[in-house]
């Protein structure tokens, strides 16, 4: 983009945060910078600008770079959840595309600064990671570059599991710590005469953690024996950057529908001339393009955002009579989804049955060598997309005891819900919280509907089969 | 006013951290491809491939492991054109569609990934290579090798512009200045110029001969074949990489030998019984009339399955292989047993009875084999290594 572009481009900018603010968004102040596509693959390999070093960003960059150098899809926009906003426009864009990219941006911005999963995210995070980095860099100096990177592995392989609501835990009213202890009396040893020994009161059961607890990384840096400060100090980071990255991992779909709902809307309003207009057209097209072996959140989350508004405009006369819903009220409805949902319960309450008929979604499954689908119904179809979202889609597992076999030993647990783990991976995976732990590391989980252990301890993995559970 | 949106463009001609951890992520995949080298090297795509090509080499280390689901006992979503069926096929047996480089590719087992790494086969060549040689090698007169480096290490006034030695001239256009009483650079005339040049590094080279055997009886089933052609597939781009003028003679047998070219050598697929000492006296014959002793480094290499015609040949081939080790450098034998099973009669087992350090035998039991084989062959440091 030459001068003039960009002066046209931030003449455009202008006007459409004029038009989304008259169509009631509310975004954080913006700040676009303009960059080569080199740079937006790098941001887009790191998540954020001058995050940390480490060979798995490179290889995400090398991807990146790859599939665009052959034409085979490019990143249109990078948005960083912060007050202010910090957003990048591809230089080699059109003016007409970054205008798309623009609108798109605002509506992400105006989700960060309003949805209740993004209340506690920091909104300082570009300058939080840069510290990291360099504190990592540092230690990188002192320790060594191998030393940090092989912990770093180690870390970030388990990475995703953390636990971003610590204060929502369940509390059953008892407290699990206090001893029952019998009441002592002035007769009780009538009670044990002729008896050889008074039986002792029963020992307090003591367990770390007292609960399951969900945050691997928040349990190894505070109770890991082996651990040195500057490793502590490394889980903590990665803690930190991982709990900023959960509220995007949360709203995938509501946020990208979010943005082409209002970028499609904003658009329309800029009165582009008629090529402008048509090039808009395909580019909105292709971005909503549905995949055959996975969702478009993009596609899906704006047909269930258009589906709410009309419902609440113009709602049926069961609804009215039954719901209540007086008709009109579908702006108000999706602001307040807006502000109260996450993925999960948005699917859960407004994807119904017409739209997975309208949508065609379907579920597929690996048979014989080949893709197929087998399912069509509505409601299983949603389930198997609300499992995909439970636990951001990964394997919910907690520490079940932190000193097992009271040898200091970590038993994990995975908790089973019907799908089975990649036991390779799982194994692998086991292998490096050993790493972290020291100590030899146990993982329960289900496999083939039995009960599976399995256990690493430094030199060798065992894999222990137990009792057939129940059928789900 | 306040701040809404602004717009700004930067100089980002400086910023390098992708690129950086691109180059450790690629350095990764080097350490990996090394410590896979055994798998890789016997991999079908790469014996097959010809040239400079890229090849694909799959690497499992190299993926950051994490808790993950198995996507091939879980059900999926996907979204169709509107007019889906149960029992639609959507795919073939790739969990993904494959973008050029985008180096990932479901294994054919459940749940396992492999990472492929392109390497181009003179890279990987390079590092099957190191350390490897010629062992025994005797400097035995006649040189007849040059080594094509040349080497700029005299200069002249005459000379192309283009081997300027600009160094050289400055320093003479300011001694030449000094002379004339002000020393300071300038006025560079072509008294000043001097001139890089070259001469021609003549490097004497032994002569060398290798004699490859190669079992084409009906009893070499595929993997047999297999190992062989892989084996000599290495050593021939091997030779031919760090030798100029090493001489290489191909010979096949069953019952009867007969010396073929590199191409037949590498195809050839016959059947019949096998008389290895058919291939031994060729080989003698050989080096009597063309390769004279005095003159010539000489390496045969037999590869078979070790299934010989009788004790009494296998008798006439230790009576060989003892005459050819009295004029050779190195006499190496692999067997190749699929699965390490051994019938007692082979080969190796009339083998074991000689004690010369110039005998170097090897059995190859799985494709894995491959490379230590080479290594023990072609290790310059005696018989430090072990197989």
């Amino acid at each position: 983009m030459n001068n003039a572009e960009l002066a046209e481009l931030e003449k455009a900018a202008e006007r459409i945060w004029d038009i989304a603010q008259r169509m009631g968004i509310d975004p954080f102040p913006t700040h676009f910078d303009v960059v080569p596509a080199t740079i937006m693959y790098e941001f887009g390999a790191y998540g954020i600008p001058g995050r940390f070093s480490h060979w798995t960003h490179g290889r995400a960059y090398q991807q990146i770079k790859t599939m665009y150098d052959y034409g085979l899809s490019r990143i249109y926009e990078l948005v960083i959840n912060a007050d202010p906003a910090y957003a990048f426009l591809l230089e080699n864009n059109s003016v007409l595309q970054n205008k798309l990219v623009v609108a798109h941006v605002l509506g992400h911005s105006d989700f960060f600064k309003h949805n209740a999963y993004f209340k506690g995210t920091s909104r300082q995070m570009v300058e939080m990671v840069s510290v990291h980095a360099e504190r990592i860099h540092r230690y990188e100096f002192e320790h060594g570059r191998e030393t940090v990177e092989e912990f770093l592995d180690s870390v970030l392989s388990i990475q995703e599991h953390i636990d971003p609501y610590p204060n929502l835990r369940r509390r059953d009213g008892a407290e699990p710590d206090k001893p029952v202890r019998p009441r002592e009396t002035a007769y009780d040893d009538l009670f044990y005469l002729g008896s050889e020994k008074r039986p002792e009161p029963p020992a307090p059961v003591r367990k770390t953690p007292p609960e399951p607890e969900k945050d691997l990384l928040l349990f190894i840096a505070q109770h890991g024996r082996e651990l040195e400060d500057w490793q502590r100090d490394i889980i903590h980071m990665i803690r930190q950057e991982q709990l900023y990255f959960v509220p995007q991992m949360q709203t995938k779909i509501m946020n990208e529908g979010w943005a082409a709902y209002w970028h499609l809307r904003i658009m329309r309003e800029l009165d582009l001339p008629q090529n402008d207009y048509m090039e808009f057209a395909g580019l909105h097209a292709s971005v909503l393009a549905p995949s055959r072996r996975s969702i478009n959140p993009y596609h899906v989350g704006l047909k269930i955002w258009e589906d709410i508004e009309r419902r609440w405009d113009e709602p049926s006369d069961e609804e009215r009579e039954k719901l209540g819903r007086r008709g009109g009220e579908g702006k108000a409805k999706i602001f307040e989804v807006r502000e109260l949902e996450n993925d999960a319960s948005f699917l859960r309450n407004y994807l119904t049955k017409e739209l997975v008929e309208e949508l065609d979604l379907y579920l597929y499954k690996y048979e014989n060598g080949k893709w197929v689908i087998v399912e069509k119904d509505w409601e299983k179809v949603r389930d198997v997309i609300l499992r995909g979202m439970t636990n951001f889609g990964q394997p919910y597992i907690v520490i079940e005891d932190g000193d097992y076999h009271r040898n200091h030993e970590l038993f994990l647990r995975h908790c089973y819900e019907g799908q089975d783990l990649d036991m390779d991976y799982a194994d692998r995976t086991l292998r490096h919280i050993h790493r972290l732990w020291g100590r030899t590391v146990h993982l329960e989980t289900v496999l083939d509907d039995k009960t599976v252990v399995l256990t690493f301890d430094g030199e060798r993995a065992r894999t222990k089969v137990g009792e057939a559970v129940q059928a789900r | 006013m306040t701040f809404t949106v602004s717009l700004s463009k930067q100089d980002w001609s400086l910023h390098r951290k992708g690129p950086i951890d691109q180059a450790r992520h690629n350095q990764k995949v080097k350490e990996a491809i090394k410590k896979n080298l055994a798998d890789i090297v016997s991999e079908e795509a790469i014996i097959t491939a010809d040239g400079n090509k890229v090849v694909k080499v799959p690497i499992r280390s190299l993926d950051l492991p994490h808790f993950r689901f198995d996507n091939r006992r879980n059900q999926q979503s996907g979204q169709g054109n509107g007019n889906s069926k149960v029992g639609d096929v959507i795919g073939g047996s790739d969990q993904q569609g494959q973008g050029p480089g985008k180096g990932r590719k479901a294994g054919d087992q459940a749940g396992i990934d492999y990472y492929e790494a392109e390497i181009t086969l003179d890279e990987l060549a390079a590092l099957v290579f190191e350390d490897l040689g010629l062992p025994n090698l005797e400097d035995k007169g006649k040189a007849e090798v040059t080594s094509p480096d040349v080497r700029f290490n005299e200069i002249r006034k005459h000379g192309p512009m283009s081997n300027l030695d600009k160094r050289r001239t400055l320093l003479e256009n300011l001694r030449r200045n000094a002379r004339d009483g002000h020393a300071v650079v300038g006025g560079v005339n072509n008294d000043d110029l001097r001139f890089k040049t070259w001469v021609p590094d003549i490097r004497q080279e032994t002569n060398a001969v290798v004699i490859a055997m190669r079992d084409v009886s009906g009893s070499m089933g595929e993997f047999e074949k297999y190992i062989s052609r892989s084996f000599y597939f290495w050593m021939v781009r091997f030779l031919r990489t760090k030798y100029d003028h090493v001489q290489i003679v191909f010979v096949t047998h069953h019952t009867e030998a007969k010396e073929v070219d590199e191409e037949a050598f590498f195809n050839l697929g016959e059947s019949g019984g096998t008389k290895v000492s058919s291939a031994y006296q060729l080989a003698l014959d050989i080096i009597n009339d063309r390769y004279p002793p005095a003159l010539w480094n000489i390496y045969p290499f037999h590869f078979s399955d070790g299934d010989n015609w009788g004790e009494v040949d296998n008798q006439r081939c230790l009576d060989l292989v003892r005459q050819m080790l009295t004029i050779c450098n190195l006499f190496g034998y692999g067997e190749i047993q699929e699965g390490g099973r051994r019938s007692i009669s082979t080969l190796m087992s009339a083998f074991q009875h000689l004690d010369d350090p110039k005998f170097s035998g090897v059995t190859i039991t799985s494709k894995e084999d491959v490379l230590p084989a080479l290594r023990k062959f072609f290790s310059t440091r005696g018989e430090a290594v072990a197989v």
